[in-house]
């Protein structure tokens, strides 16, 4: 369960934002440039907020008037960037393994495999390729692979399917929904794409310059 | 050519010293420092980058000049440092000050220029993964912003080799003592000693053009 309020004032608009959602997928749905990616970094943490709070799972990350924040290496949130952020100079298998070797990874004894993981995904043959060497959709795979791997409790997508071709977005579309139904945790979505809210988004919160223009139950669900 | 079993190594051996002990103080003082200024915003800030990048521009005397009122024997710390019995003036640590101060800025803008090229998205998904500030820099930073800072590490080396007007002003030129290359090369000029003129030119040509070279072949291998 994540639950925010969060404001902050960018230079040309005030971004103004309350959501909250279950083990669901939520989708933040609104034209470029109106604070959608900025709500995303503000939930992870890289950037922060001006007032507001931050709760998931009833533990506090964010509160302006409890001056807390915690890092966004305490925060346990999986955060998928548009430009998918593969570490250029480290191969797939060092790209996946670099949040296991982490101290809270370690403490926690991440059980899971990310061999195992990486096949799951399809891309099991490509773990010792550099990202350069991948196709868009297999480095959203990884990039995918690589946000799991630590077992975050909250998921955020940038604009997932930006670099895609139609097909490959198709496919990632319906592995992203059953990915979901296998995870039990909630995602925050970003898009630009009507199709894509509406066929993800259990919830979508349309943002405009900044504010919440309407929240709306997804009803055209597949 | 003077042959080499005859000729005296002094200068060439002091060269390479000085320029291995600046190089190595303006990597450490200059690349945490850099990381620092390419990614904060301060007060000041345009101020403190014109400072560190003047003795690029200024001539050699004018550095030498200033290092003398700071170290000399009663510059500014050089008379603490001579009541507490230290002399830096007329020694080779002199030498590996002017070469510093002279270098650091050819250090500071690549690693600069390095550091802004390193996609800031790379360093926050570390972040989002757990990675500790240090482990990021480390694993993540540094890595990426290699080449730029190779080359800087190659062009402080090559200037604190050739550093001739600063040194002379604040280490002199002492056979078997303070007398580096270029100094040596002056001097030998001057007394009509053409031979080890021309030896040492040439074994400093030589050397700058490898180095030169090879970091510039290298730089166009690496490419992400």
């Amino acid at each position: 369960m994540l639950e925010a309020s969060l404001t902050k004032k960018l230079w040309h608009f005030t971004l103004e934002v309350q959501l909250q959602v279950n083990k669901q997928i939520l989708v933040l749905l609104g034209p470029s440039g109106c604070g959608k990616t900025t709500t995303l970094t503000l939930l992870a943490g890289l950037f922060k907020p001006d007032e507001g709070f931050i709760k998931l799972n009833n533990q506090t990350l964010y509160s302006s008037t409890g001056k807390i924040n915690k890092p966004p290496q305490a925060r346990d949130i999986g955060y998928l960037f548009q430009n998918h952020a593969l570490f250029p100079h480290m191969t797939v298998r060092q790209n996946v393994f670099y949040g296991l070797k982490n101290k809270r990874c370690k403490q926690a004894d991440c059980a899971l495999d990310p061999v195992e993981m990486l096949d799951s995904f399809g891309v099991g043959h490509l773990i010792d390729r550099y990202p350069r060497q991948l196709s868009g959709g297999e480095k959203q795979r990884v990039a995918l692979a690589r946000a799991l791997i630590v077992q975050p409790k909250l998921l955020l997508l940038d604009e997932p399917f930006s670099a895609l071709d139609k097909n490959t977005k198709t496919g990632l579309r319906q592995e992203l929904k059953k990915l979901h139904q296998q995870w039990q945790i909630p995602f925050v979505l970003v898009t630009h794409d009507e199709e894509d809210a509406c066929f993800l988004g259990d919830a979508i919160v349309t943002i405009e310059n900044g504010q919440v223009r309407k929240h709306s139950p997804n009803v055209v669900s597949a | 050519m003077v042959f080499f079993s005859e000729m005296d190594w002094h200068p060439v051996i002091l060269s390479v010293r000085v320029a291995v002990i600046a190089t190595i103080i303006v990597t450490c003082l200059g690349v945490p420092l850099t990381r620092f200024m390419a990614r904060k915003e301060f007060y000041g800030k345009d101020f403190l980058e014109a400072a560190i990048t003047l003795p690029m521009v200024l001539p050699p005397s004018v550095v030498g000049y200033g290092l003398l009122m700071l170290i000399g024997k009663n510059g500014l710390f050089g008379k603490t440092l001579s009541d507490m019995g230290f002399t830096l003036v007329f020694t080779w640590y002199a030498a590996v000050i002017a070469a510093t101060v002279v270098a650091f800025p050819l250090m500071y803008q690549s690693a600069k220029a390095a550091f802004i090229s390193v996609d800031l998205d790379f360093e926050k998904a570390a972040r989002t993964l757990g990675a500790s500030e240090v482990r990021i820099f480390f694993t993540i930073t540094l890595p990426l912003a290699w080449p730029g800072i190779l080359a800087g590490l190659v062009l402080t080396f090559a200037r604190a080799l050739g550093e001739f007007g600063a040194t002379l002003m604040v280490a002199g030129n002492i056979p078997g003592l303070t007398q580096t290359i270029p100094t040596a090369i002056y001097f030998a000029v001057e007394s009509g000693k053409d031979v080890l003129a021309r030896t040492l030119v040439v074994i400093i040509t030589v050397f700058s053009f490898c180095v030169i070279f090879w970091v510039n072949r290298w730089a166009k291998k690496q490419n992400y």
